[in-house]
């Protein structure tokens, strides 16, 4: 007999789809089927279940060889590496639970760690712009019921938040949505022509990098003011006529992705598209959500919201809490050579750093925590794998809308994995040790 | 657990009527007990001091979704306020919306043991518990909102008050929710497409329902249930110049209900921060503006069944923050500063704008004078609370300078005198005929026995009679020589020179040791779901919600983990 686990929540990207059905073995040691997911949720699933898989910690010998070492020789290599530092990078915390960033956090404050998550490398930009000006947002069942128009600017849901559209944004009919997506206007801007852009009304293939152009257009476009006849690719009379059908809307929402905070500009693109917004509210009900990544990014930061202040980008190694993106952010630590350990948890900077701040990280002590091996566990000198959040063990998670929602565990770890909590309370209480409080 | 025997303080009991009287205070097994009953206790000196039982918050911001959006939408607060670890005691920082580390010993400096989160989102009370349970030392409790609830407001337009009893009885469990909160009512739901309810019988839009319909009936679901803690209500047009008719309106609502419970409750609504609420003119002109603080104290002086708090504006640079998002988006156009809004799925809304009572304005002093005069007029102060709806009106570790200002003539009058338009101010508030000074006896009435009461937590809170919780602090305060100084005054309620809290002392000799057990509150007031309310809430999880039912529901195992339930039995 099989058992089938119904409302599990996917903990791959920031749509957190919390409807999944699983099915598992009776002993509930295998997972066999999970239904619902998109394909990259359910390959997150099945992925656990792979044979070959590293179950106990490793160390690096001197000559690149890999030994077994326990996960309490694990711990206390990590203490010591963390409490001897003077500045740690403690970098990831986006593909874990916030009882871990919890545990984390504390860990980090006694070793003066240097906080920070992926949001350094995705939407960090747009946290700033929140705090130069703001953010209208709702959650996302505002636009499930509410919304007739939506826009996507620079993110592709199609492929990087599989079933954002079916859910929340673009098909679903919800109370005062009842026609679904024939109720909706969906506007795509975007260099490329993405497969999210086949499915809009009106598609902008915006200039690369012409972003805040094409925003600016739309603030001068609502004020009715003159417009060059193209402004960022786009001809003058398309962007009065988005503009209009924007201020007729009964309730619009701008989803934006890394196509805005990485290009040219960064988080003044985002200031500026909340700006927009803001103009808009001025006409009817406007909101604007980033497309947050990973599904627990939101959390990194929120937890550290209300332990420190700041989401990202936090500086412990004072004794309270400091922020200064540029200064404080991972990549300008590691160039700047004054980061003396290294410790990962939750994310891939291996895969996703430049590769001159992954040299760096290769020269300096580190400790990877990782149910993978990745391109961050080659320059580790201690992999540490865990057991998978939100599958082989629950903990609460932020949706891109900043919306808590509690994972489950749907099978057992293999046989004696610790998972990232039970693994970072052992380092903390060894810690604790070491610094002597 | 150690034992303390506090010796030789000036204590000030009202629930004893003892008022200033030198005696001993004893703590034994996190219990307040007879000092007879400690034998070898550990003695803590109070001579000269003042020693009161632990202080009660009825309303303020400090945890959850609009409180953190504050913190991380402000890191310029925390550049020039931080405060370092040291031992036990962990980093802090932040001014207006301090870090919840911070919130739980700023709490406790100023010697208070219980704090209600006076806002909850429901979608958002996991979060709203993540953050009280990191929260040191202080009890929490938070209130959900109910007033903008799409099936509360379906069930109150036909008066169907056992399903909406039957729902919120449901909602308190699901998120381990104290009471009945309400914001704006109807206004926040209207938000949702732009606009708002300005007064009490403005209908919600699509809901052909009226805000005074809603008012009425949560305070009615609210004795229904018979819950500790009475309807909690913000009511409409908060902040607008003439509002005080409506505030009166809509304090009528709870005519001739009178309070059903067994927790020694008397009000069945309180009105929150109705300093925001009692203006009369009709614009921000120094021209116009006025205080209505008379007209609704007399109001509120001629009944018993209601209570208030004074939501006193500080004179700072704050962080606003309320589930009343259409009056956060106008408050944005009045300064042009950052604005943040968030639309809650069927339940609610909230804005956060930073902002300045500037000293220097007309309006900012007209304010913090109406605040004052609503206490200086109250002629019960068990019914009346010290809030600064914190952060809104002021930051949290401002409540020892309002009580300055309450106790003392000459540190209002200096206000007065020192600001630019202190002149119009005395003219258009009450507040130059008042020389009323609270006393030491009225603050305990106000901050301890009032407000435990009021929240139904009076057999625990607010008192120093053996048996209650062990919650007792001493103040560096002389009643004997120092009431007539104002910045003692100040000092002394901002740095408690010994916390006891539950039994364990977390302040010793002004500095914190300890991060307590903090318990988080929650009432399950135990009622089924009606076949009704079942069919409703199955279907619109289904349908509108964008999380299922099954993962709705807060589990205490991992955001409550040290619970404290109060379980209540509907009549
Ligand atoms: S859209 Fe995202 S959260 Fe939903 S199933 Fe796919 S990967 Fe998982």
């Amino acid at each position: 007999m099989t058992k089938l686990i119904t409302d599990v929540v996917c903990p791959f990207c920031g749509t957190l789809c919390d409807d999944l059905e699983v099915v598992v073995s009776d002993d509930g040691k295998e997972l066999l089927e999970v239904n619902n997911a998109c394909a990259i949720g359910a390959e997150k699933f099945l992925h656990s279940q792979a044979k070959d898989r590293l179950t106990r910690p490793r160390m690096r010998n001197e000559d690149g060889s890999w030994r077994e070492v326990s996960y309490d020789e694990a711990a206390e290599f990590t203490a010591q590496m963390l409490a001897k530092s003077k500045k740690p990078l403690m970098y990831g915390w986006s593909s874990t639970n916030c009882e871990s960033q919890v545990v984390g956090s504390h860990v980090a404050e006694l070793v003066g760690g240097q906080l920070d998550n992926t949001a350094t490398v995705c939407h960090g930009s747009t946290l700033i712009a929140v705090q130069d000006v703001g953010v209208p947002s709702c959650t996302l069942g505002e636009i499930k019921n509410r919304a007739d128009m939506v826009v996507f600017w620079g993110c592709n849901p199609a492929h990087a938040h599989p079933r954002h559209m079916s859910r929340y944004s673009l098909f679903p009919r919800g109370f005062f949505t009842a026609k679904g997506h024939r109720g909706r206007t969906a506007v795509v801007v975007d260099p490329r022509p993405t497969d999210s852009a086949n499915l809009a009304d009106i598609y902008l293939p915006v200039e690369q990098g012409r972003d805040y152009e094409l925003l600016s257009a739309l603030r001068v476009a609502f004020r009715n003011e003159q417009l060059p006849d193209v402004v960022a690719g786009i001809s003058k009379e398309k962007i009065y006529e988005v503009a209009e059908k924007m201020k007729n809307a009964r309730f619009g929402c701008i989803f934006f992705g890394m196509g805005v905070t990485h290009s040219l500009s960064n988080n003044h693109n985002i200031d500026i598209a909340i700006q927009v917004t803001r103009d808009l509210n001025e006409f009817t009900k406007w909101s604007i959500m980033p497309m947050r990544g990973h599904y627990n990014v939101t959390g990194a930061g929120e937890v550290w919201g209300w332990q420190f202040g700041f989401p990202f980008c936090v500086d412990l190694s004072r004794g309270f809490a400091r922020y200064n993106p540029g200064e404080s952010s991972s990549n300008d630590l590691l160039m700047r050579e004054e980061i003396d350990s290294v410790f990962v948890l939750g994310s891939d900077p291996g895969a996703h750093f430049p590769f001159s701040s992954v040299k760096k990280m290769n020269a300096l002590p580190c400790v990877v925590v990782d149910p993978h091996i990745t391109p961050s566990t080659v320059v580790a000198d201690l992999h540490v794998p865990v057991a998978f959040v939100g599958v082989e063990v629950g903990g609460c998670a932020y949706r891109m809308d900043s919306v808590p929602i509690e994972s489950h565990k749907v099978v057992d770890a293999p046989e004696g994995m610790l998972t990232d909590e039970e693994f970072l309370k052992l380092v903390l209480a060894r810690v604790k040790e070491i610094k002597g409080v | 657990m150690a034992e303390y025997i506090i010796k030789n303080g000036f204590v000030v009991d009202p629930t004893q009527g003892i008022n200033c009287e030198k005696m001993d205070v004893a703590v034994k097994d996190g219990k307040i007990v007879d000092a007879s009953e400690v034998m070898g206790a550990k003695v803590i000196d109070a001579s000269g001091k003042l020693v009161m039982a632990g202080a009660v918050d009825v309303h303020s911001h400090s945890a959850g979704p609009k409180v953190n959006v504050g913190r991380n939408l402000r890191p310029e607060e925390k550049l020039n306020c931080y405060n370092p670890a040291k031992g036990a005691k962990r980093m802090e920082a932040g001014f207006s919306v301090p870090t919840a580390i911070s919130s739980g010993y700023i709490f406790s400096r100023m010697g208070y043991g219980f704090a209600m989160e006076a806002a909850m989102p429901p979608l958002y009370a996991r979060h709203t518990h993540e953050e009280m349970r990191d929260t040191p030392i202080v009890d929490e409790a938070a209130l959900p909102v109910f007033g903008n609830n799409w099936f509360v407001m379906e069930y109150l337009k036909n008066n169907e008050i056992e399903n909406t009893a039957s729902y919120i009885s449901w909602l308190l469990k699901v998120t381990k929710g104290y009471g009945i909160k309400c914001v704006n009512p109807g206004g926040s739901e209207a938000w949702g497409w732009g606009m708002n309810c300005l007064t009490i019988d403005d209908p919600v839009p699509f809901f052909d329902v009226t805000p005074k319909q809603i008012i009425t009936g949560l305070i009615e679901a609210n004795e229904y249930l018979r819950l500790p803690h009475s309807m909690h209500l913000h009511t409409n047009s908060l902040g607008e110049p003439g509002n005080y008719q409506i505030t009166i309106d809509s304090l009528k609502c709870a005519e001739g209900i009178k309070a059903d419970n067994d927790f020694g409750r008397e009000q069945v609504l309180h009105h929150t921060h109705l300093q925001f609420h009692s203006y009369g003119g009709d614009s921000y002109s120094s021209k116009s503006f006025e205080s209505r603080s008379k007209e609704v104290m007399d109001y509120f002086n001629s009944t018993d069944n209601l209570t208030f708090d004074i939501g006193q504006v500080t004179l700072d640079e704050t962080t606003t923050m309320t589930a009343d998002g259409p009056f956060e988006y106008h408050l944005s156009h009045m300064n042009n500063l950052k604005w943040v809004n968030k639309d809650v799925e069927l339940e609610t809304c909230a804005g956060v704008v930073p902002f300045i009572y500037n000293p220097n304005s007309f309006i900012g002093v007209a304010q913090w004078a109406i605040g004052l005069e609503l206490a200086l007029q109250c002629k019960d102060m068990t019914k009346c609370y010290l809030t600064s709806d914190a952060p809104n009106a002021g930051p949290l570790c401002r409540y020892p300078r309002v009580m300055k200002w309450l106790m003392s003539l000459k540190s209002r009058d200096e206000i007065l005198d020192a600001c630019k338009y202190g002149e119009s101010v005395r003219r258009q508030c009450y507040i130059g005929e008042f020389d009323r000074e609270l006393t030491l006896y009225e603050l305990a009435q106000m901050n301890r026995q009032g407000a435990a009461r009021m929240l139904g937590l009076s057999n625990m809170f607010g008192s120093l009679k053996p048996g209650m919780e062990g919650d007792v602090v001493v103040y560096p305060l002389n009643p004997e020589s120092d009431l007539d100084d104002g910045e003692k005054i100040e000092h002394a309620f901002g740095n408690a020179e010994y916390f006891i809290k539950k039994g364990e002392l977390i302040i010793n000799d002004s500095e914190i040791i300890s991060n307590g057990s903090k318990r988080t509150f929650w009432v399950n007031a135990g009622k089924e779901l009606t076949p009704q309310v079942e069919r409703d809430v199955s279907e619109r999880f289904k349908k509108y919600y964008t999380v299922t039912r099954n993962n709705y529901e807060v589990k205490e195992h991992h955001y409550v983990p040290n619970e404290y339930m109060i379980e209540v039995n509907a009549a």
